[in-house]
């Protein structure tokens, strides 16, 4: 007994979650990339400290649950420092500090596979480990690792449905009052679902077209 | 003008030179000829630090280069190096792989830098492909390209490790012909070789090394007649 009129005059304020989802994919990507490529340049240097550093920082986050990383954030920030944070940042922060994790070894796996005799020439010629990083190495390992980050930003945007448990307005969220308001859970998660599978589809869509791009020089 | 002395260099217990000295002066040409896995390579290596000596002395015109206090990447701008696999850089087209380490290492205007990798592409005949990625060139190109983009720093020394090892046999030539050239024109190379006619050719002196040790530094002519040492001669009668 599906009855999609009762949510009908819902769906504009679900969609309206899209731009919710999006933001706090957007931060956390922007984020999780600084952060990972930073990680995995402490991870291929020469410094053991960082190197000791990075590597527990990713153990720690790859080997806890994403929700619990998201309730501690939201919930510690209070109490230990005495300041507010709105679910928004707290959904950024967290996702932003995982998926660094995540993307720091997709990097360093990009790096690594990048051919040593690069390194060499670089070398060679006198230019400096930071710009032989920034215009020699990280741009080709970037151009390999195009699928798997893709991958990781599609992740991201199904798994940031769990912000619900923190309150922010997302789609997810918005669905589950929805349904809430008028018992009409099924028809309001389905919604939310086919509006999750149809950004999965065009994130797809765009990520095959930014690899195609990418790969001018093959 | 680059002076080696008693240089050593392990990788853990593997010795792989053994104490070599030589001296090579402005405007020669050097072959150096051995075996695989006699130390060619890491020797030629080590004048540019890409490996560190673990023992000796080298010193490059006035820099004493395994000096700690030298800075290394200055060393660097001053010897081009040439490699096998070429390692072009495959996400930049020809002029930018040449024009890159004039601009960003020496601050070499963009204008400048341009002009002169121009001068440099018609030089090794690849002028019309300045504007291609490296994907598009054949090896012997690539190889050309590498040799320009060395040369784009205006280094004082060239060194090659076995800059056509990796060719088909139709682009040896071409690629050869370049490094003649630049013979001709005075540059100071050093070049590891399995090319005897060239070798014979171009070089000056042929250093033949085996086992990580220099047995001989003879002048061409002599080493492929009559070399001096019983091993030069069994590898001779190998390769010729
Ligand atoms: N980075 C390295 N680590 C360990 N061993 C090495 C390394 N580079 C070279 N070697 C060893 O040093 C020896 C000489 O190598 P190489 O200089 O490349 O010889 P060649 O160029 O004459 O063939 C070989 O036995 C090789 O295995
Ligand atoms: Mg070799």
């Amino acid at each position: 007994m599906l009855d999609f009129n009762a949510v009908v005059p819902s769906i504009p304020y679900i969609l309206k979650g899209i731009g919710v989802t999006l933001q706090i994919v957007l931060g956390a990507t922007i984020m999780g990339m600084v952060l990972g490529i930073l990680l995995a340049l402490c991870k291929i240097g020469k410094v053991t400290v960082l190197r000791i550093i990075a590597d527990f920082y990713t153990s720690i986050f790859r080997g806890t649950p994403l929700v619990l990383q998201l309730m501690i954030i939201y919930y510690a920030i209070p109490q230990l420092f005495d300041i507010n944070i709105d679910p928004m940042p707290a959904a950024i922060l967290a996702f932003g500090l995982n998926s660094g994790a995540y993307i720091s070894e997709i990097i360093r796996g990009g790096i690594n596979a990048v051919d040593k005799g690069q390194q060499e020439a670089s070398l060679a010629l006198g230019i400096p480990y930071a710009k032989m990083m920034k215009d020699i190495i990280l741009p080709q390992a970037m151009k390999n690792i195009m699928p798997a980050l893709m991958n990781e930003f599609i992740t991201l945007n199904k798994e940031s449905a769990i912000v619900t448990v923190i309150g922010a307005l997302d789609i997810m969220r918005r669905a589950y009052v929805v349904g809430g308001s008028n018992y009409h859970y099924l028809e309001a998660l389905m919604i939310a679902g086919v509006i999750y599978y149809i950004m999965t589809l065009i994130l797809t869509f765009l990520g095959k077209k930014l690899e195609k791009r990418m790969s001018r020089s093959d | 003008m680059i002076k080696v002395e008693n240089l050593h260099k392990s990788f853990g217990k593997n010795e792989v030179l053994k104490g070599i000295s030589t001296e090579i002066k402005e405007k020669e040409v050097i072959a150096i000829i051995g075996p695989s896995g006699s130390g060619k390579s890491t020797f030629l290596r080590c004048i540019n630090l890409l490996e560190e000596p673990t023992n000796g002395v080298i010193t490059i015109g006035k820099d004493v280069v395994t000096d700690k206090s030298t800075n290394i990447m200055k060393v660097r701008e001053n010897v081009g190096m040439v490699f096998q696999h070429f390692h072009l850089f495959p996400h930049k087209t020809v002029l930018e792989n040449i024009t890159y380490a004039p601009r960003n290492v020496q601050g070499v205007s963009k204008t400048e830098a341009i002009a002169k990798a121009e001068e440099l592409l018609r030089q090794v005949g690849l002028h019309e492909k300045r504007d291609d990625y490296p994907n598009r060139l054949s090896g012997g190109q690539k190889q050309r390209v590498a040799i320009a983009r060395a040369l784009a720093m205006n280094p004082s020394v060239m060194l090659f490790d076995e800059p056509t090892s990796a060719l088909d046999p139709e682009m040896v030539k071409e690629v050869l012909a370049v490094m003649k050239s630049l013979a001709d024109s005075g540059m100071t190379m050093i070049i590891v070789t399995h090319e005897m006619n060239f070798a014979r050719e171009v070089a000056d002196r042929i250093l033949f090394l085996d086992g990580g040790q220099l047995v001989e530094d003879t002048p061409p002519a002599q080493f492929f007649k009559e070399p001096k040492s019983a091993r030069a001669k069994e590898f001779l009668e190998k390769v010729l």
